[in-house]
């Protein structure tokens, strides 16, 4: 199934994540690809992640493509103003990739190329207006008519826990009435605080117009934990979910951290208005499948994506 | 990091509520519409005044001279002070403490204007779309250009339509 399909369907949608490598190993990407297919509706390839150079997400959308797995290409508004940001929507939508997600970007001062300019031309929800007007209208920004239109699916991100809290449904309205159609949210571990944002969502209408998909994601050690908790920006690791980890012997913390996951899915799928998760496993794409199963979510039927070669 | 010299969160000097009041004085008007007319027709004198545009607002507001000013709606804080230059909110980066991203030690801008613009009734400002900014204006006075009438545009007023965002290329001359 493709995630149109399932948003289409009403049913609940799954997408993972795939990091492109730092070389030119295009079996990087079809590894992880095969471990996702067949689990996931589509996984997002993602955009020098972190300022960190990699394998650009179009190339590595249409590698994951080839692999069977259906790509949501990332894209930041980082590193491209206005021309080249909407240059790889209209590639996008030439080489047939079905989603794509839009979103401002890590700032190049904590990667690898701190020296690099920042170039934020457009903000993500510029971007999103940008590009539905593209797609629906068959206009570029500058008014200008584009010939065939590209056909994907428009995303967006939000972080429900970073403060201004009370802003945070009324940020994604925006992006929403800017033409978001989906939105993957930031790794909920507090699924109170999560829970409350999605009610302001629904108050506002916003779930009647773009479907959310709750960020889950295990924390497979303390030393992650550690790093969550105080390393990186915006994301919320509440006091409970540590005193769990640090609770069982240290030979199962990772069995915990998974667990957690699992229970993490079960609860968020409760909430009224969720339409999926997606799962953003850092480097244990192996493990995706068994939290998915654990989880009650059932296999994806195998899809034939018309021209992509085989599939799973 | 002090020389350097790429956007970093503001925090401004001058009350909102204070913003509001002075706005009503520089509110468009014909008056105005002359004056920037006659401004933009002496490179001199635009020079100058663009130069008293800048040491005022860069005092207050940390200003950037973008050149399309969008204090009005942002509860007077400057979102080029933002290191992301965002228009339109917060990124998804800000810590637990209403720090910013990209320079932890600061308050992010989209916070303390939040804050600012609730607090003095302007709330529903947020919810308004700001379009692309046209990169063409930059270190031009703002006052000038809002004077002629350049500014209307900026963002959309409610209901939030996406269409009415960033279609109209922007500067009329
Ligand atoms: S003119 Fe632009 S840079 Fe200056 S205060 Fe206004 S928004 Fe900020």
């Amino acid at each position: 199934m493709s995630l149109r399909a399932a948003f289409a369907a009403g049913r609940f949608a799954v997408t993972a994540e795939i990091g492109p490598p730092r070389g030119a190993d295009p079996d990087a990407i079809t590894r992880k690809a095969e471990l996702l297919r067949g689990w996931v509706d589509a996984a997002n390839v993602t955009d020098n992640q972190g300022a960190h150079v990699r394998m650009s997400s179009l190339a590595g959308s249409v590698l994951a493509m080839r692999a069977g797995v259906e790509p949501v290409m990332q894209l930041t508004c980082r590193d491209r103003n206005r021309i080249a940001l909407q240059s790889d929507l209209v590639s996008a939508g030439a080489l047939g990739i079905p989603n794509v997600l839009l979103l401002s970007g890590d700032h190049p001062r904590f990667g690898d190329h701190p020296d690099a300019a920042p170039v934020f031309d457009l903000d993500s929800t510029q971007l999103v207006a940008t590009a539905r007007t593209m797609r629906d209208e068959g206009v570029l920004a500058s008014g200008r008519e584009i010939g065939a239109r590209p056909g994907w699916l428009v995303g967006a991100v939000e972080n429900p826990f970073a403060p201004p809290r009370s802003f945070r449904a009324r940020r994604l309205a925006k992006k929403v009435a800017a033409g978001a159609e989906f939105v993957q949210t930031q790794y909920v571990f507090d699924v109170e605080v999560f829970a409350a944002w999605l009610a302001r969502l629904r108050d506002l209408g916003v779930t009647e117009k773009c479907k959310v998909l709750a960020g889950v994601g295990p924390i497979r050690s303390l030393r992650v934990c550690e790093f969550l908790r105080s390393g990186v920006p915006g994301i919320h690791v509440p006091d409970e979910a540590e005193r769990r980890l640090r609770g069982v012997p240290a030979a199962r913390v990772a069995e915990e951290g998974v667990s957690m996951c699992v229970e993490t899915i079960q609860r968020v799928a409760a909430v009224p208005g969720v339409a999926g998760v997606h799962v953003m496993a850092f480097g244990y794409e192996r493990g995706v499948p068994e939290i998915l199963e654990r989880a009650g979510i059932a296999p994806q039927p195998a899809v034939s994506m018309e021209g992509l070669g085989h599939a799973g | 990091m002090t020389n350097d010299a790429r956007p970093r969160p503001f925090r401004p000097r001058l009350g909102a509520r204070l913003g509001y009041a002075l706005h009503a004085g520089l509110a468009a008007n014909p008056l105005y519409a002359r004056l920037a007319a006659w401004l933009e027709r002496r490179p001199r004198a635009y020079r100058a005044f663009t130069a008293a545009e800048r040491v005022t607002k860069q005092e207050l507001f940390g200003c950037r001279m973008c050149g399309q000013c969008a204090l009005p709606a942002t509860g007077y804080t400057c979102p080029m002070t933002c290191p992301k230059q965002l228009r339109n909110g917060p990124c998804g980066g800000v810590s637990p403490t209403g720090g910013c991203e990209v320079y932890p030690e600061l308050t992010c801008v989209w916070v303390v204007a939040i804050e600012r613009a609730e607090a003095a009734g302007h709330g529903t400002d947020l919810d308004l779309l700001h379009r692309p900014i046209d990169q063409r204006l930059r270190e031009q006075s703002s006052w000038v250009n809002y004077w002629q009438g350049r500014d209307d545009d900026l963002w959309t007023s409610a209901p939030l339509l996406r269409r009415e965002l960033g279609l109209q290329p922007v500067g009329k001359r």
